[in-house]
């Protein structure tokens, strides 16, 4: 009798959950086509949070006047909340119909086929040639030569610097031929301690060891995504990251900080130079002193960064073309990319010279340049599995050599072998 | 007869604990099982489950960064639970006794226990700021040079315990105040009546009666503080240099950050069964007496 009770229980439970889930299906089902015949979306984007919620507002709201019979929802996250949402979504069959990727995350997203192959869509569009996009951006979306994802944006790091410390100190502004030395040299004339001013600042991250390493000659991963970490060019980087802190003491300590943000420092006229992405430069505009930004020194080499942000669209929405149709928009039209402009919400990926060039007028900072000048010499993150693991080892492993608790030559070692450990 | 009421009464309890039962079901007995199951296959969330035996137990054995979360975990567990025990029973004692304000003071102890992690761990980071912090200030007004508490990976755990501590001692507090008040005071008047001093009955009376309490409470920090991960994530995320690791947060990362949801599995179970573990050697211990 105990037993049946029990069975009965879970019966009912069954019951109940089923009828949940067909009426959530039922009214899902409802929702897809209005009456009207307009297609509802939704778009989930990193990117907007929180600086840009209005720009996206209005970008959706000229898209849905060119588009009357597609209605966009827009749901935003924070970058560092952003991906475990995702995944959880498409795990649970519930995916947006097209979402935001940036370029490291891409590559993942398209292996494990949840991406829906746009090509079929960019070939039948009589309104959209690849040509109008920035060529290296727009293949960077591209996995065994079909087309997953439309850049909209990209963005790099340029080397940003408080002219009133370097007139101070009496330092020659930074120049597109800096080398390592050069900056090492001005940030020694411009640190004082006293006065907790230091002279460059550059994060001691995964995301900053690979470009230095490139900029020594170096890389940390072969062509076949092999890491290759332990090598000569690939310590001295690491070294001259290290020592900045531990030896010529240029870069504040993390206890130096006290949990304070580098540009916080740099807005507090506490650091000569900070290495920060061009969408700074909206947070820097109302700073006291006169700032401009210049291309990263290099050693053996010159080497930015490159960031990109596309739309993809999910490979089990129904609802392909509508999510095709916008991810065009935010990537190639003219109208999105004058918006971004105006807001300097990163860099508009067309090639239109036009939109461009209010851009390239608007100050601080004076040689804006550089951001183009920058992509000259760019290298890409590198495209391995695990990506996230292999960051937080990284970085992990940077604090134990700043803290001294080990040396740069143990920690180039333990990466090595980390990183085989995490790939296979 | 007496069956068919017993019959009745069980299925009156039944209709009673439905609404409760339903949600546990859903909500924890289903992911419990699930968990177990996906403990045993490879899975991303974007792909298709893989069954792969007991590979992930196997990985986890050798997993150093398992090991050093774990420790960390105990070093946590040693430093707290002794605390929040000591102070907790000392506020308790003092708060027992006939004063002005009583309940005043009851509260503020307690104030910290529901305020939310977030909010502690903040002004606690802030204190802890070597810099600008008010307790590296205190210190060197006595002439003494603080620490980089949680910027040095020596000192990074210590903080988060003594914060943690602070946090929690107003909950042992209040356990302890409800093992006293059930303490009879014919034992303190008959120890009176035979000369005993303050400290022969605290030592004599009042902590052999609290026995029970004292169990209950090492037992629920003990689980809680197997489970230590709010205050990390907020103060150090695991840093500086993983010294502040601790078990939670591991699964976490391995779930959520790099998805591997097979292998996050498998550490919550062996997390459980750690918990379960101590829980039972200390019934043990506690039905011998």
């Amino acid at each position: 009798m105990k037993k049946l009770w029990l069975l009965s229980l879970f019966f009912l439970i069954a019951v109940i959950s089923l009828v949940g889930c067909s009426s959530e299906g039922e009214s899902e089902g409802s929702g897809e086509e209005g009456g009207d015949g307009t297609t509802e979306i939704t778009y989930y984007s990193f990117s907007a949070a929180p600086n840009y919620e209005d720009v996206l507002a209005d970008i959706v709201t000229a898209f849905e006047e060119e588009n009357p019979n597609i209605k966009v929802n827009t749901e935003l996250a924070a970058y560092d909340d952003y991906f475990t949402k995702l995944q959880t979504r498409l795990a649970g069959g519930n995916a947006p119909d097209v979402f935001e990727l940036n370029y490291e995350n891409f590559v993942q997203y398209a292996s494990k086929g949840t991406l829906a192959d746009l090509s079929g869509f960019i070939e039948e569009d009589d309104n959209f040639d690849p040509s109008q996009l920035n060529q290296e951006a727009f293949k960077a979306y591209q996995y065994d030569g079909k087309q997953y994802g439309m850049v909209e944006s990209f963005s790099n790091v340029l080397t940003f610097y408080n002219k009133d410390l370097f007139d101070e100190a009496g330092v020659d502004y930074p120049t597109a031929d800096w080398t390592w030395e050069d900056e090492l040299a001005a940030a020694e004339k411009i640190t004082n301690e006293e006065n907790n001013v230091w002279g460059t600042y550059a994060p001691a991250t995964m995301n900053e060891y690979f470009k230095i390493a490139a900029q020594n000659g170096g890389q940390l991963f072969d062509e076949n995504g092999e890491p290759t970490v332990d090598t000569e060019e690939n310590l001295e980087a690491m070294n001259y990251m290290v020592e900045k802190v531990t030896e010529s003491g240029v870069t504040p300590s993390p206890a130096e900080m006290s949990g304070q943000a580098p540009a916080d420092l740099f807005m507090n006229g506490q650091l000569g130079i900070v290495h920060t992405g061009i969408w700074m430069f909206d947070a820097f505009k109302d700073a006291s002193f006169e700032w401009d930004v210049a291309l990263e020194a290099g050693n053996t080499q010159k080497a930015h960064h490159f960031f990109a942000n596309g739309l993809a669209v999910s490979a089990d929405t129904d609802k392909k073309e509508a999510a095709y149709k916008f991810a065009r928009f935010m990537s190639a039209s003219d109208q999105v990319a004058e918006l971004r402009v105006e807001n300097s919400w990163e860099l508009p990926a067309v090639n239109n010279d036009e939109v461009l060039q209010p851009y390239l007028e608007q100050t601080p900072p004076e040689n804006r340049e550089a951001v183009f000048n920058a992509l000259d010499t760019l290298v890409l993150p590198p495209v391995v599995e695990n990506w996230s693991q292999i960051n937080d080892v990284t970085n992990q492993e940077f604090e134990k050599a700043l803290n001294g608790s080990k040396s740069t030559e143990d920690v180039i070692k333990t990466l090595q072998s980390e990183y085989e450990n995490i790939l296979n | 007869m007496v069956g068919m009421t017993r019959k009745k009464t069980f299925f009156w309890l039944c209709i009673f604990l439905l609404p409760n039962l339903l949600g546990f079901l859903t909500f924890i007995g289903a992911p419990i099982v699930s968990s177990l199951i996906i403990s045993f296959t490879d899975w991303d969330l974007l792909g298709e489950m893989q069954f792969t035996g007991f590979e992930n137990y196997i990985r986890l054995a050798q997993d150093p960064d398992f090991w050093v979360s774990f420790r960390n975990t105990i070093f946590f567990i040693l430093g707290y639970i002794p605390l929040v025990l000591i102070f907790g029973l000392a506020c308790a004692l003092l708060l027992n006794k006939q004063m002005k304000f009583r309940a005043f003071f009851r509260a503020t102890f307690f104030l910290p226990v529901i305020t939310s992690w977030v909010a502690v761990s903040l002004v606690w980071k802030w204190l802890y700021n070597p810099e600008y912090g008010l307790i590296n200030y205190a210190l060197s007004i006595i002439g003494i040079d603080g620490p980089q508490w949680l910027s040095d990976p020596n000192t990074a755990m210590i903080g988060i315990i003594l914060a943690s501590a602070w946090k929690d001692i107003g909950f042992v507090m209040v356990l302890f105040l409800g093992g006293l008040q059930n303490i009879s005071p014919s034992f303190y008047e008959a120890a009176s009546i035979d000369g005993a001093g303050k400290a022969r009955k605290l030592w004599n009376i009042t902590i052999p009666l609290l026995a029970p309490t004292t169990f209950f409470v090492t037992i629920i920090s003990l689980i809680n503080s197997f489970q230590v991960f709010d205050q990390v994530m907020i103060m150090t995320g695991g840093g500086p240099g993983g010294s502040t690791e601790v078990m939670v947060q591991n699964i976490y990362n391995h779930a959520f950050r790099y998805f591997e949801m097979g292998y996050a599995s498998a550490m919550s179970w062996v997390l459980f069964l750690v918990i379960f573990l101590f829980t039972w050697i200390q019934m043990k211990v506690q039905d011998r007496r």
